[in-house]
């Protein structure tokens, strides 16, 4: 199946990682003007509450003080921060700034000033008098809460997403495959739970940043810490009425996102301030603002029911769940609809499968895009249950798994039913080898010694959990993205993409797809992205689709730019097209002596004969979403007196096709394995009663550190996928979405106690153990 | 306030607020490696050497560093390209904004004359937080940084 590469697949070290370590300026707030305004932002102390009076006098007159704008100073343009293509399957139900706060640490009032001190001291004195409401804290309750928190006129969907604010909903969907509950009722063996998820914050290291100036030619540009440039851009102009033409957005290095950077956070403000005063301004979230007012995942409740023959045929699978969006409906629809999509298929051999529910409003943080993007929720779901299932049948779970899973060459209705807001595409799973996955991923677990435990002193016992999974790799029909090659003097190559680098190492592996098809060492393709002035567009980084989507573009532009360099040695070599042989570097007539170098043909080009740019562009959607896949085994040591629990080893074997960079691409499944181990390790969530999130610092919050897992082991599958650059499909959310699933499995291995609410606490295992014991 | 410190080798005087923290006066000075992650002294991003010891620029009052030799990412150039060589070897990057924080440290424990055990790595590095990673990478370039190092 493995091709021979020279560039893909094969070791090369980051193009940036050099300068990022020697500390050269590259971020965001490293690029701001020196005399920026400094802007700071008033939040709300309420949890929901109208402002009924607000006075900016005090502050206006401190000196030092620039401007003070609150929901006066703009024209009501509902919008979305979502930070998706247009028309977006997010509600526009947001504000600038509003007359009402929907949640603690909702936008009041910003202020910018000459520097920090000034614009802190000015928020201090603003006068706001609220009229508080009764909030909505509890998801469960939201729908038809008497409370109502958007009760707005002028907020709006762009197309039927189910949106019904009047009872606190954001959007709701449904499908059925089949009759369920008649399949359901006719089954042999039926288990049935409810598995609650946590709104899990994203700790990109550089938080959330922009900065704003007005340029020579009297357009605004803003640098952003995004993931999404190009809608930034569309998105400002919309909302605060500036021609996209007089709007540059450019994206330096960006210091992490996993989706949190797809939204707009600062910008809508920073672009305000400076295109009211004219002056450069800056914004750069302190790390309570981040995890306060930015966006967090979607914390839901999926109540399943899984049903089988006795023989361990799985039959039905029904799954309702209730999305909790907080206070704006960011990602609403999408994230519930991919908790279905990128989760069901994995057992596509059922008779009925049925996705419903509701996505609610509450007084809380907003909920948005998050890595893994409601598949880790559904997984945890799933995955759960099928060993619950297993236990129930008297089945070995990964056999049950093996038994029921998809499979390559085969499909499930559900990819033609469910898409990302609207109708999905059909596709057949041309590159699947989760059967190797799960193969493979048994061995280097050393499942058949190790499952299901194994005790290892009086009160200590080791034991194994797994689970499957799959993700997409961009939005099929939706999220187009382009690049454009540039042939210079000497031979070298400028790549331009609107792809969005954000420490994932895109603009490595783009270079790598250009150079492999060019035929040229990785050094000569020099990349810059992103610019919406500059560089053509790219949806951005997010949906998995940059190494797929990005990276198809990069191959068209590189073979349009292969077939022009061989047109033009064939002229100055006098012979025809089809005579030329290039290796990336020469240009040979066949069967004769005559050549010309590369970088001779292009000093020609520049300075001597036809003399001319040479320049290609490629642009690409999907038109299918191939599916990445993955076994994820992890083995822990549980301490049954006190419920704690290390973790010693996380397995992961992936199918993500050709891994064009296989260094980074262990990075970003390592990366995820880690981050969806906080999600199902550490990684708690909790409010006060007044609706504020305490858990809103790094002391509180608790992310991996290099001490929570002892051993990461990961390999690839041998797997080719026909439609992606050099056969590879997407790697970058994969890798989160087991470790809920294998993390429970394995605790209940342990302990025989089934964690149903994340995360898989000590606390709660050792309360279980208790009541277990009464 | 006036405080007198070495810089990276270089005597500098430093106009600072007395209530300023190091790594907003190290920024307004363009030392522009020295960035901040958190104001919790959590997360290790700002991390730079007051002599030669690890210290959380975001919790450190620049009138303390009166007299005090100060070291930035800027300040080890050599070592900082070493060790990304070791990082792009084992995939250890990603996004970057905590590596030059980590370089120091790195750095300070080469100095310090401590023996490198996995052990001790994790324990002196896990101040320094990642979300990229999953930290195994890391772990594994700088061993074989410090390995290379010591040959």
């Amino acid at each position: 199946m493995s091709k021979s590469f020279k560039a893909v697949n094969v070791k090369t070290p980051s193009i940036d990682g050099k300068g990022i370590m020697m500390g050269r300026p590259a971020f965001t707030d490293d690029l701001a003007l020196k005399d920026s305004l400094i802007i700071k932002v008033l939040r709300s102390p309420h949890a929901f509450a109208k402002i009924v009076s607000i006075d900016t006098k005090k502050a206006e007159e401190l000196a030092g003080v620039e401007i003070v704008l609150t929901h006066k100073d703009f024209k009501r343009n509902a919008y979305t921060r979502a930070g998706q293509g247009y028309p977006e399957p997010s509600p526009h139900d947001k504000f600038p700034l509003d007359e009402y706060v929907r949640y603690v640490g909702d936008e009041v009032a910003a202020v910018a000033a000459v520097d920090e001190a000034t614009a802190l001291e000015a928020l201090s004195l603003i006068e706001v008098e609220y009229e508080k409401l009764t909030p909505v804290l509890d998801f469960e309750q939201a729908k038809g809460h008497e409370s109502i928190i958007h009760p707005e006129e002028d907020i709006y969907e762009m197309f039927p997403i189910g949106f019904d604010p009047k009872k606190n909903v954001a959007a709701a969907y449904s499908m059925e495959v089949g009759d369920v509950e008649r399949t359901l009722k006719e089954s042999d063996v039926v288990v049935e739970e409810s598995f609650y998820t946590q709104a899990q914050a994203h700790v990109m290291l550089e938080p959330h940043t922009v900065n704003a100036h007005i340029d020579y030619q009297d357009r605004l540009v803003l640098y952003s810490a995004t993931q999404t440039p190009f809608h930034v851009r569309r998105i400002l102009s919309q909302t605060l009425e500036i021609p996209l033409s007089k709007i540059r957005v450019i994206k330096p290095r960006v210091g992490g996102g996993f989706g949190g950077k797809q939204a707009i956070h600062g910008e809508m403000l920073a672009a305000a301030i400076t295109k009211r005063t004219g002056k450069p301004s800056k914004l750069t979230y302190t790390r309570k603002e981040v995890f306060e007012s930015s966006c967090t995942r979607h914390p839901m409740r999926l109540d399943m029911k899984i049903g089988a023959t006795k023989d361990g045929k799985i039959t039905g699978i029904d799954c309702y769940g209730l999305s909790d969006t907080g206070a704006y409906g960011e990602h609403a629809l999408t994230v519930f609809m991919v908790t279905g999509s990128k989760v069901l298929p994995l057992y596509n051999k059922v008779d009925s499968v049925r996705f419903h529910g509701d996505v609610v409003y509450t007084n809380t943080v907003s909920s948005g895009a998050f890595r893994g993007y409601g598949a880790i929720q559904g997984n945890y779901a799933l995955e759960s249950i099928v060993d619950m299932l297993a236990e129930k049948l008297g089945m070995d779970p990964m056999e049950l798994r093996q038994k029921n899973m998809i499979l390559e060459n085969e499909t499930s209705p559900i990819f033609e039913i469910m898409g990302e807001g609207t109708e999905g595409t059909a596709m057949n799973m041309d590159s699947c080898k989760l059967d190797y996955c799960v193969k493979r991923g048994m061995e280097l677990i050393d499942y058949k010694n190790k499952y299901p435990k194994r005790k290892v002193s009086d009160h200590k016992v080791r034991s194994i959990g797994g689970a499957i999974a799959m993700q997409g790799s961009g939005i099929p029909y939706i999220d187009m993205g382009a690049a454009i090659l540039k042939l210079n003097d000497d031979g070298f190559y400028n790549l331009m993409v609107g792809a969005t680098e954000i420490g994932q190492g895109s603009d490595t592996i783009l270079a790598q797809i250009a150079a492999e098809q060019l035929g040229v060492d990785v050094s000569k393709v020099i990349v810059y992205s992103s610019d919406t002035d500059l560089t053509p567009f790219d949806p951005g980084a997010y949906a998995s689709s940059t190494t797929y989507v990005s990276g198809n573009a990069v191959l068209k532009a590189a073979k349009e730019m292969r077939s022009m360099v061989i047109a033009e040695a064939a002229r100055s070599l006098e012979v025809d097209i089809e005579r030329i042989e290039f290796d990336g570097e020469v240009f040979r007539v066949k069967g004769e002596d005559d050549k010309i170098t590369l970088s001779d043909l292009s000093n020609r080009l520049y300075y001597n004969e036809d003399q001319k740019q040479l320049v290609a562009t490629g642009s690409y959607y999907g038109t299918k979403s191939p599916p990445p896949f993955m076994a994820g085994f992890v083995e822990v040591e549980v301490d049954l007196e006190t419920g704690e629990y290390d973790v010693l080893d996380y397995v992961s074997v992936v199918d993500c096709g050709t891994t064009i960079n296989p260094e980074l691409a262990r990075g970003q499944v390592e990366g995820g394995i880690v981050q969806g181990l906080g999600m199902a390790v550490t990684e708690d969530v909790h409010y006060a009663k007044n609706g504020k999130l305490i858990t809103s610092d790094m002391l509180n919050y608790k992310i991996p550190t290099n001490l929570t897992l002892k051993k990461l082991t990961t390999e690839f599958a041998d797997s080719y996928e026909e439609s992606g650059p050099y056969g590879a499909k997407s790697v970058g959310e994969i890798g989160i979405d087991t470790p809920p699933a294998a993390i429970a499995n394995a605790i209940y291995n342990a302990t025989g106690v089934r964690i149903k609410t994340l995360p898989v606490t000590s606390e709660k295992i050792l309360k279980r153990l208790k009541d277990k014991e009464i | 306030m006036k405080v007198n410190a070495t810089i990276n080798g270089m005597k500098r005087v430093l106009d600072v607020q007395p209530d300023e923290y190091l790594v907003d006066t190290l920024r307004r000075y363009n030392y522009l490696s020295v960035r901040r992650g958190c104001d919790t002294t959590s997360c290790g991003v700002c991390t730079i050497l007051v002599d030669d010891q690890p210290v959380p620029s975001c919790a450190y009052l620049s009138v303390r560093a009166d007299g005090k030799t100060i070291t930035t990412v800027e300040g080890i150039p050599k070592h900082a390209e070493k060790l990304s060589e070791h990082f792009g070897e084992t995939g250890a990057d990603q996004c970057g904004f905590c590596n030059s924080g980590i370089a120091l440290s790195v750095y300070a424990l080469q100095k310090s004359g401590k023996g490198i055990t996995d052990e001790t790595l994790r324990h002196y590095l896990v101040g320094h937080l990642c979300r990229c990673t999953g930290y195994q990478a890391q772990h594994q370039a700088i061993k074989k940084y410090l390995g290379d190092s010591d040959e």
